[in-house]
């Protein structure tokens, strides 16, 4: 097959973006080295621009890359270290033999690649950071960015956690069965927290935050794919619910819009479909955790057609299940509020109440707002003012400030 | 790989255990201790007497300064060691979580610096001349 130069370098550029991060781990995997594989597969793709046009794309692109990055960073190694012929790793590479690997292979190397970047030896930050870079293939700039970081600082990270994993002797595998619940948790835990820093309008433009859930929903179909766990899908259908309604979210003047004054109509119905479903099939399993049951919570909004639809008394009852698997204050006051929806505002009150009497959530400016949202219902006009001042004092965000100095005003009091 | 474990007890909590539980702690030492013996994973392995004899010592301008206790004072003090052979770290990890004072106190695993490259590469005489 011969094509122009043109075309091949269009064909190249497609397979870097489709391809790359696959090759890499499986790089990594024959090189046991990020470095050294990092550098292989850019040497490969180099080679391939300038091979293809005459020799024409091979039929397994993938496997010509990742044949061809082993050889160049055999080639590497051998001018490293010229006088040592015997160095094992070489050894290691030259006898190693890299059979024709199907697909389900290589996806079996992506994931050897998330459980490494995730190992809880490594600080969670790095974590993060070196997830995005080397399984997702976001630029050290863009996840900079995105945590509001310098690029050096990240760099730096992500360098002293590729030593660790080097210096240590972090592994790269998929956990024993004894040990895998633990640790799939913390790969859950990051990409869950991959997903939060995209969806919550924390910092960096709105492409880069709706680039990160994006990655982070394909970590969520990689891992369901390839590990089968209920935790894992309920993960997923909770990323899909929330990501449903990110159209809807934010107001065409860039402001936030409560989920009781989102627009429905333009809520993602196939992303709802999907994330239902795959609940379902999380529930069924009856091994559900936390990240399940907040799917169901949010699966109980997806399905009311308007805010006053929405089954407050379901909602109650799946927040009293994840408190008894998990508890946590701010679990508890999301409960409060559904309470208050189901029993009127003076209850949730009370509840809030007595949460903030107990110090933890004392500087938490969702607890306060809350609060200041149901006493603004019972027309305490005074006692809402004061709750909204208290949460602006406390938040962070530049869209919610503007969220609650616009309560302000409509109460008269800013 | 090799690994050192170090353990890191409160001596308070050890020093106040009855008798029995005491014997108990000091035989589940004995069957870990004989558990990785028997598996490969031990190359060495001593418990030291508590904090309170250790001495340190500091060479300064040619002159020694020595001073009572460790260098620095923390609630869990160093008080025995495993060095080991495992596969990986999720290896030594699995073995370092099995050390009796894990339960009770904490267990730091440090990969340990293979010079053996280092030393094929570098001529023996350049050793002997920096000793």
């Amino acid at each position: 097959m011969q094509e122009g130069g043109e075309d091949v370098g269009a064909t190249v550029a497609a397979l870097y973006r489709s391809d790359s991060r696959r090759v890499l781990a499986t790089l990594i995997r024959l090189l046991g080295d990020f470095d050294l594989a990092e550098e292989a597969l850019q040497e490969a793709f180099s080679a391939a621009l300038a091979a293809w046009p005459s020799s024409g794309v091979p039929r397994n692109p993938r496997a010509w890359l990742v044949s061809t990055g082993r050889f160049k960073a055999i080639d590497a190694l051998r001018k490293r270290r010229r006088h040592e012929a015997a160095a094992p790793e070489l050894t290691r590479l030259l006898e190693a033999d890299i059979p024709e690997r199907d697909d389900e292979a290589v996806e079996d190397d992506r994931l050897r690649l998330v459980f490494t970047c995730c190992h809880p030896a490594l600080p969670p930050d790095a974590q993060i950071a070196l997830t995005l870079r080397t399984v997702c293939g976001l630029t050290t700039e863009e996840i900079a960015h995105a945590f509001l970081t310098s690029a050096p600082t990240l760099a730096q990270r992500i360098v002293r956690a590729k030593a660790k994993i080097r210096d240590a002797g972090i592994p790269y595998e998929v956990p024993s069965p004894a040990d895998l619940p633990g640790r799939l948790d913390a790969v859950l835990h990051v990409v869950y927290l991959v997903f939060n820093e995209g969806y919550s309008a924390s910092s960096g433009g709105a492409l880069l935050r709706t680039e990160l859930s994006a990655e982070a929903i394909r970590l969520g179909r990689l891992l369901v794919e390839l590990l089968p766990d209920p935790e894992a899908e309920g993960l997923l259908a909770l990323m899909l619910l929330h990501e449903s309604r990110r159209a809807a979210r934010v107001a065409a003047d860039g402001e936030l819009v409560l989920l009781e004054d989102q627009d429905r109509s333009i809520w993602d119905r196939a992303m709802i479909a999907e994330g239902t479903g795959r609940l379902e099939r999380a529930l069924r399993s009856r091994h559900f955790g936390p990240y399940t049951l907040q799917a169901a919570i949010a699966a109980v909004h997806a399905e009311a057609a308007r805010a006053t639809d929405t089954d407050w008394t379901e909602i109650v009852g799946l927040y009293d299940v994840l408190l008894a698997i998990e508890p946590s204050a701010v679990v508890e006051l999301n409960r409060a509020v559904a309470v208050a929806m189901r029993d009127g505002p003076a209850a949730g009150i009370t509840l809030i109440d007595a949460l903030l009497a107990r110090g933890e959530l004392a500087d938490y400016h969702l607890a306060h707002s809350a609060r200041a949202e149901l006493c603004h219902r019972l027309g305490q006009r005074a006692e809402a003012a004061g709750g909204y001042r208290r949460a602006l004092e406390l938040a962070r965000q530049e869209p919610e400030r503007r969220h609650l100095e616009r309560r302000l005003r409509e109460l008269g009091t800013a | 790989m090799k690994y050192l474990c170090l353990i890191y007890d409160d001596e308070s909590k050890v020093n106040t255990m009855s008798k029995s539980e005491s014997d108990a702690f000091m035989g589940e030492y004995f069957q870990f201790t004989e558990a990785i013996k028997q598996s490969g994973h031990y190359l060495g392995g001593e418990a030291l007497h508590p904090v309170h004899t250790a001495t340190t010592i500091r060479m300064r301008n040619g002159k020694v300064s020595t001073t009572d206790g460790p260098f620095a004072e923390t609630k869990e003090q160093l008080g025995g060691f495993y060095f080991i052979e495992a596969r990986d770290l999720n290896d030594a990890i699995q073995i370092a979580a099995r050390i009796p004072s894990a339960k009770i106190g904490s267990v730091e695993v440090r990969p340990v610096v293979d010079f053996t490259a280092e030393m094929k590469a570098a001529p023996p005489a350049s050793q002997t001349a920096k000793a």
